[in-house]
């Protein structure tokens, strides 16, 4: 047979295929470069699943699929305000110590069993079990007692009122009936999940792709999208590739592709550019354990002689806000007018003064002969880190600082450096929670190894209003003591404050009735549909 | 030579577990544990889920107690179960990755060979002739010219640009439901340009030497006597020259064999291909133990089994070897 006949049949047996099916979304994909047509939305993923037993996974890839397949009892709405989810409403008792939860009737699961209290008993239980290896008990070991009174109503108390509480309890729900007495860590569910969620698990192909379906009898009402499949491409270039040709619908952009690639009339007609504030934020952390950092002086001064405008122009073209403090800006717990020092390097010169330090005939600062140099320490694989050091070294460098750059695989910089404390000055960031407390990364008693205030920053003001901010259920009272936190940090300087990244998500303009919130876009999934094009 | 074997073989058990204890050690060396990996810098982390995990994987015990447990395990053919979150077994997640890794490898392979082996004899024949320089600068090309950077333009030209090629993955969306030939071209549509680039860029080292060695058998004596004779000039390259010139170049496929499991991460990464050098990477990075030993056991067996074959075809053509003298 000649090769152009061997084409020839292909190509027949191809379109062949496609008519045969006649899904015209099958079709469409089978396909290159034809814009995906259909009611599936196509997500790209640069890392893979891991294990989708939430309790068991850490990594997004698997919360994010997870977060379609499960429901927690509670969650946050698209103005991050706590609602109900599988719970239809809640009570805290009023000394604060219980909280009622009343379960919405008629919950499926995706096999079709019917949700109860005894599953959301199992998750607790099983996540308290010290045999279950999940990094996720913390929250649920500080209830006293869990009791399903009925079908319906499930019951907590706490030996102290602990605010964050109520949110722990957005944890997934696991289903009881399937894994009730069975060891959780050889559970098929961890490959093949079953939830109350909108999206039912279809199938994973190890290292391409997940896809799930929409799950009909979904307490909110089905989807109106028919599939979601979330594709796993390692490579943001080559995602941005499938998004241009079509093998994408969504993903999230760099401010590079979103300033520069993205803005042509063609892109535009074919994608909806969306845009707000990320949950998260960059920060210049120091080891408040050193005799330089201990002066508040001089960590006052470094703020004041980096611009963080700048910053935000070199590293993010823009696409983020300043950092003034722990908070996401808009979030209630977060102070808008907060005295945090602003770009000013002749009051960082100033103070650099008061606190010894003596300009020298080379420019830089030194004190007893001892020059001022510390090392800014990030982590390797982190490009926009890594030009934040740059710029931070150019500017202290005009106000008399030496600063050197050391840039360090992960779980060496981790294990050699933060655990031990041998650093100088750090260049990372943190997520920022829903909830506003800051027990873990602020208190002095997390200053221990492997714990997360590893600059070792104590304050016994600032540990009083920790523990008062999670001891009560009244959000004014919370917030004053946020409030007062967020002064408490602008002032004492443990970290500079860098910068709020903006989230910077693309979508097909074909996927219709995106409705852009505080909470980002996702909020409402299950409304999203695809205009017939 | 049958005595010959079965020293030869007796002697790859100890060899293999001088090669385990090494890299077990090494591997144990480099800072950081699985644990950490997973639950460093979260604040839902105590240190007593910590401990729970570390428990878990049995991290707690002395090195030589998980050294142990893991020889005993692999004694039985068993690797152990992932230190990932998804805690699998190691044997399945090597076995859904071999087949796409292999089949790209010896597809790059075969056409690595059938495009070098001519293009060194082209090069030797015409040898300082414009076609033979104009040869060096192509293979030169594909030999410095980033692999990554190649990729990216082809991906961009033939798929965005011309949208002749899929860009990534190895099956398109909906391709199960095609029929098994189009389904079969949907995957071949996918691997060309991998395929291509990784030929293109492996070319100039094989048919260098290819041309190399083309050259000095084209010197001796018995090529000229050949031609004296006024034996045709095809004949003399192809069937006098070319059998000698192969030899060494076959025995350099013998020493591809461990390489047809490993894959490279940056490759696989931009084409989003799901094989084994993104396994390893993330492997290494996570710092997840047993499938880091699982791949390095295999790979290491295949070495071991490649320099045995090749022994033996020396020992076969060369009594010197075969009978311990020379």
């Amino acid at each position: 047979m000649s090769l152009s006949r061997c084409l020839t049949l292909v190509l027949a047996a191809l379109i062949f295929a496609g008519c045969a099916k006649g899904a015209p979304e099958e079709k469409a994909r089978a396909q290159v470069g034809v814009p995906a047509g259909g009611d599936a939305l196509v997500t790209g993923s640069i890392g893979e699943p891991s294990n989708l037993i939430p309790i068991l996974s850490a990594d997004s890839a698997s919360s994010d699929v997870a977060g379609l397949v499960y429901n927690g009892l509670v969650r946050y709405d698209k103005n991050l305000k706590l609602e109900g989810d599988l719970a239809k409403s809640w009570e805290v008792s009023p000394d604060g110590l219980g909280i009622t939860f009343y379960l919405r009737r008629g919950v499926k699961w995706h096999d079709g069993q019917e949700f109860t209290s005894r599953d959301v008993l199992y998750t607790y239980r099983v996540t308290i079990d010290p045999k279950t290896p999940t990094a996720y008990a913390e929250d649920f070991k500080q209830v006293q007692s869990a009791q399903a009174i009925d079908p319906y109503t499930f019951r907590v108390r706490y030996a102290k009122p602990f605010a964050p509480a109520l949110a722990s309890w957005g944890m997934p729900i696991l289903p009881a009936h399937l894994l009730e007495g069975k060891d959780i860590t050889k559970s098929p569910l961890s490959r093949s999940p079953i939830g109350t969620g909108p999206f039912v698990f279809k199938e994973w192909i190890p290292g391409q792709r997940v896809t799930l379906e929409r799950f009909a009898d979904y307490y909110e009402g089905a989807p109106h999208l028919s599939r979601y499949v979330y594709r796993i491409i390692p490579d943001s270039s080559t995602m941005y590739m499938e998004l241009k040709a079509g093998g994408i619908d969504m993903m999230g952009l760099s401010p590079v592709q979103y300033q520069r690639q993205t803005s042509t009339r063609e892109f535009l007609a074919r994608f909806n550019k969306y845009r707000y504030p990320a949950s998260a934020y960059t920060y210049l952390g120091y080891n408040l354990r050193l005799p330089l950092f201990q002066d508040r002086r001089v960590r006052e001064a470094i703020t004041c002689a980096i611009n963080k405008e700048e910053i935000i122009a070199g590293v993010l073209l823009g696409m983020g806000q300043i950092a003034h403090g722990p908070y996401k800006p808009g979030t209630w717990a977060y102070k808008p007018q907060v005295a945090d020092p602003a770009y000013n390097p002749a009051r960082a010169a100033a103070l650099l003064k008061e606190a010894g330090f003596v300009m020298g005939q080379d420019g830089m600062l030194a004190k007893n002969g001892v020059p001022l140099s510390f090392t800014i320490m990030t982590n390797q694989g982190n490009d926009q880190r890594l030009k934040c050091a740059q710029i931070i070294q150019m500017r202290l460098k005009r106000v008399g600082i030496d600063v050197k750059i050391r840039v360090m695989e992960w779980a060496s910089f981790l294990t050699n450096f933060i655990d031990k404390g041998r650093f100088e000055a750090v260049l990372l960031g943190w997520t920022i929670g829903q909830d506003p407390d800051l027990y873990d990364v602020w208190h002095s008693s997390k200053t221990g190894p492997k714990e997360l205030n590893f600059v070792g920053y104590k304050n016994p003001e600032l540990d009083r209003l920790i523990v008062d901010g999670r001891g009560t259920f009244d959000v004014e009272k919370r917030r004053a003591c946020y409030y007062q936190i967020q002064d408490i940090l602008a002032h004492d300087q443990p970290y500079t404050f860098l910068y709020v990244p903006d989230a910077l998500p693309v979508v097909s303009s074909r996927i219709k009735g995106i409705e852009p919130a505080p909470a980002g876009i996702m909020h409402n999934l299950i409304k999203w549909r695809v205009k017939a094009d | 030579m049958a005595n010959y074997l079965i020293k030869r073989i007796l002697m790859l058990f100890p060899l293999l577990i001088g090669i385990t204890l090494i890299t077990f050690t090494v591997i144990h060396l480099a800072p950081g544990e699985p644990v950490e990996m997973q639950t460093a810098m979260s604040p839902k982390v105590s240190a007593e889920s910590r401990a729970r995990l570390r428990e878990f994987y049995g991290l707690d015990k002395p090195l030589h107690v998980q050294y142990g447990l893991w020889l005993s395990h692999l004694a039985h053919f068993d690797f152990g179960r992932s230190f990932a979150p998804d805690n699998r077994p190691v044997t399945d997640k090597i076995t859904e990755r071999i087949p796409i890794t292999l089949s790209l490898n010896v597809i790059a392979l075969i056409l690595e060979f059938g495009l070098a082996i001519p293009i060194g004899i082209m090069a030797a024949v015409h040898r300082d002739t414009l076609l033979d320089r104009g040869i060096s600068v192509f293979v030169f090309v594909g030999f410095a010219v980033p692999t990554f950077w190649l990729a990216l333009l082809c991906m961009y030209f033939f798929g965005v640009k011309l949208s002749w090629l899929p860009i990534s993955g190895i099956h398109s969306l909906g391709s199960e439901h095609l029929p098994p030939l189009a389904r079969f071209w949907d995957m071949v549509k996918h691997l060309m340009l991998p395929v291509a680039i990784a030929t293109f860029g492996s070319l100039a080292g094989l048919s260098r030497y290819m041309r190399s060695t083309m050259l000095e058998v084209l010197s001796q004596d018995y090529i000229t006597t050949a031609r004296a004779k006024g034996v045709k000039e095809r004949v003399v390259i192809y069937k006098h020259a070319l059998k000698n010139a192969l030899l060494p170049v076959i025995t350099l496929l013998g020493f591809s064999l461990p390489g047809l499991i490993g894959g490279s991460v940056i490759f696989e990464t931009i084409f989003a291909i799901p094989g084994m050098g993104q396994l390893f990477y993330q492997g290494v990075m996570a710092r997840d133990y047993p499938l880091v030993m699982g791949i390095l056991v295999i790979g290491a067996c295949l070495t071991l089994v490649g320099n045995l074959l090749a022994d033996l075809c020396y020992a076969f053509a060369d009594p010197r070897i075969r009978h311990g003298r020379g």
